[in-house]
């Protein structure tokens, strides 16, 4: 879409207005600075699927919609977590990190700061192999979607 | 009031200007209307706007109507864009402007009008710090504007300007805003104005697919119960000429929904009337036993074929004509999705079935015919024409025989609406002028401001209610002002009608706050204005009455007609139910 003010809450109105789902929402401006990149994660039947698209593409700003679901795509969230870390649960919870290939940003003696990226669900499950007592604090980012192979989105 | 030297001077001064110095953004502003062709405007100044009054007083070019009330102001805009097919323009100031113009915004963008409302906003700088009479006009006005725009650069308002006009003029119509901050407007830059402009996102000019419309024209040829079905699409894109050639060729039946009355004549053998919740007996039930429904430019709405489950018939084949795809396969699954301009898929069928050696088999639409005659006896839309007290049907009658239906009609909403779209027959295309969508109530007067704008000389009628009228009853000053000559229709049965009649239907006759009490004397009132004002109570005086008004070139007259309070509009789909479970008289 147009890397324009308004265009994403033009979006997101659209949303809430036709009474969609918004699972996540990503947007950020492109290496073309002229366009910005979202990526939305919703759910609904093929019929409300196929609507979400024909309102977005009635959006003026709205330059090109892909349904990446609908062929082979890559998608990848980021998480940002802080865990309480104390005693013996630090190396545990650094041997958590490495099993789901996370890093470890930001370090206290009570705590560590988690940085993972991978889908929805392998963060999830992180989220899962922790003890939820010890989570702090979680962020994430939504899903950012892009084609596998030789499958682009090119205005 | 005008100076026509002093205006001379002015703009003597202003192309010269133009040449070398800069306009701001205000003079800007108006020059693109000239550019534009823009003849009327109509508004309400403000603080926020003075700049740009102040350069709409400085020429006479685009003639700005000042109306009571902004909502008035855009439903003027709107009848006019409705009755004359150029774009409506409206202009309102900040904050209270803009909330009060929302109503009319929202009536044309449900009614898909090419609108361009240009607002007035509080200075960039003051943008975001709870100014004097500012509000978030983009944000409020977004889901109901086609596009809207803050200019907060005055390098870009020539531009904006002409993406506005081309925006709400191309594709599916609709109100476009645009935002202008009071220092933008007073800032000064060159002036060019853009002969085109060019969006990469938006590109309206849809051509309909070749091998949609060939197997359309296989489904038409085939059919043995066949509907054509239009609505406002038909209106909007002026295809109807082409669907009044389409619809003969094939001698088909053919019904417009009330947004699209006027694209097939009324009068002619082959019209089943108008369909959907208050629609004829023979109408809904053509469309619900139909077996090849050809859709064009309507979107199936719930007035239209009420219950879709109840609607669906796996045996009926839908072709769908609309320049919208989210219109199609939207409430209803249809067969043959046509995207495109209406008039140029039109033509393309037209060409294609005239093409083909064949012809829908003569036999079987001959006894479809049989069929729908035999609906058409039951008479759906019979009324007691003896009654004592004047009946609003009868009414509607008389001025379509008074006008020699030849008028332009206007109305509010509730049961006036209906008894107007029912018993005026309008044999053309931009005569009914009416909030089909919204359903907003109080847009009658001020349209038929638009209406007589846009058309001076014709008879313009505005068929409203007692409780109708009064929610714009401030803009008789406004006709008095422009010496507009209406003719109001007021059928004043003392309730909102459609209310009392759900009330009566459906609940329990608990007419909870649908009784109009203390009605103005509405003759009184008119004359206050400096109006003509008529009451008429009996029926035999209706006729007399109607054409004595029409005598009246010059004069708005407003014409209380005192009408029975117990009346109903029959046919009657019940909210939620089917099309052929009518509620019949």
């Amino acid at each position: 879409m147009e890397n324009e003010a308004g265009a994403l809450s033009r979006v997101a109105g659209l949303f809430s207005s036709r009474g969609y789902n918004i699972e996540s929402l990503t947007v950020a401006a492109t290496e073309d600075s002229t366009l910005s990149r979202m990526t939305l994660v919703t759910t609904g039947s093929d019929d409300v699927i196929e609507q979400i698209t024909k309102q977005l593409n009635k959006l003026i700003e709205v330059v090109k919609v892909v349904d990446l679901s609908e062929g082979n795509h890559i998608e990848r969230e980021l998480m940002l977590i802080k865990v309480r870390a104390v005693d013996h649960d630090r190396e545990e919870i650094k041997r958590m990190a490495d099993i789901f290939r996370g890093r470890i940003i930001d370090v206290t003696d009570k705590s560590y700061t988690i940085e993972l990226t991978g889908t929805g669900s392998k963060l999830d499950a992180f989220i899962e192999a922790m003890n939820r007592t010890t989570i702090l604090e979680t962020v994430r980012t939504g899903a950012s979607g892009i084609g596998r192979g030789e499958r682009i989105l090119k205005v | 009031m005008f100076n026509p030297t002093y205006i001379a001077d002015i703009q003597h001064f202003e192309t010269q200007e133009s040449m070398s110095a800069e306009l701001t953004g205000a003079e800007i502003t108006v020059r693109c209307l000239q550019e534009e062709g823009v003849e009327h405007i109509f508004g309400y100044p403000g603080g926020a706007v003075l700049f740009l009054y102040d350069e709409l007083f400085k020429q006479d070019k685009v003639r700005h109507i000042l109306v009571r009330h902004e909502q008035a102001a855009v439903h003027a805009a709107d009848g006019y864009a409705r009755s004359s097919n150029k774009v409506g323009v409206a202009l309102v100031t900040s904050g209270p402007g803009v909330t009060n113009a929302v109503t009319g915004i929202a009536t044309a963008y449900m009614d898909s009008i090419p609108l361009v409302i240009i607002s007035g906003q509080v200075p960039t700088h003051a943008i975001g710090l709870d100014a004097f009479q500012e509000v978030d006009t983009v944000g409020i006005t977004r889901p109901c504007v086609k596009h809207n725009f803050l200019v907060k650069d005055v390098a870009e308002l020539a531009t904006t300007i002409k993406k506005a006009f081309y925006i709400a003029s191309t594709g599916r119509p609709g109100p476009v805003l645009v935002d202008i901050p009071k220092d933008v407007s007073q800032q000064k830059t060159k002036f060019v104005y853009p002969e085109r402009v060019t969006m990469r996102s938006y590109n309206p000019n849809i051509r309909g697919h070749a091998g949609q419309i060939k197997k359309a024209v296989q489904l038409i040829l085939e059919a043995r119960r066949p509907m054509i079905y239009t609505g406002g699409g038909v209106i909007l894109s002026n295809a109807a000429a082409r669907l009044t050639e389409l619809v003969r060729l094939l001698r088909f039946p053919c019904t417009n929904t009330l947004m699209g009355l006027g694209g097939y004549p009324a009068t002619d053998r082959q019209f089943v009337g108008m369909l959907g919740m208050h629609g004829t007996y023979e109408a809904n039930m053509a469309m619900q036993h139909c077996d090849v429904l050809v859709a064009v430019g309507a979107r199936f709405d719930d007035r239209v074929i009420g219950n879709p489950k109840h609607f669906y018939n796996p045996d009926r084949k839908i072709i769908h004509i609309d320049i919208d795809p989210s219109s199609i396969s939207k409430r209803v699954k249809v067969d043959v999705p046509i995207v495109g301009n209406v008039p140029d898929v039109l033509d393309e069928l037209i060409k294609l079935l005239e093409l083909r050696k064949e012809k829908p088999d003569q036999n079987t639409l001959d006894a479809w015919w049989a069929q729908i005659d035999s609906w058409r006896e039951r008479d759906c839309l019979r009324y007691d024409r003896t009654s004592a007290i004047i009946k609003p049907q009868m009414v509607v009658e008389t001025l379509y025989k008074v006008t020699n239906g030849d008028a332009f009609i206007t109305s509010d909403v509730g049961q006036h609406q209906m008894w107007a779209a029912q018993f005026y027959k309008f044999d053309l295309p931009r005569r009914w002028i009416n909030s089909g969508g919204l359903g907003t109530m109080g847009f009658g007067l001020p349209s038929a401001m638009g209406v007589q704008m846009a058309n001076p000389g014709a008879h313009v009628a505005c068929i409203t209610g007692e409780a109708s009228i009064q929610m714009c009853i401030q803009e008789l000053s406004t006709c008095k002002q422009y010496h507009l000559p209406l003719k109001i229709i007021n059928l004043n049965n003392r309730y909102m009608g459609m209310v009392r009649q759900w009330q009566e239907f459906f609940h329990g006759n608990r007419y909870a706050e649908s009784y109009m009490d203390a009605l103005p004397d509405f003759v009184k009132l008119a004359e206050s204005y400096g109006h003509v004002g008529m009451r008429i109570e009996q029926p035999g005086d209706v006729e007399a009455a109607l054409l004595e008004a029409f005598k009246l070139k010059g004069r708005l007259v407003f014409m209380d007609f005192v009408t029975d309070q117990t009346e109903n509009v029959f046919p009657m789909v019940p909210g939620g139910k089917g099309l052929s479970e009518m509620i019949l008289v």
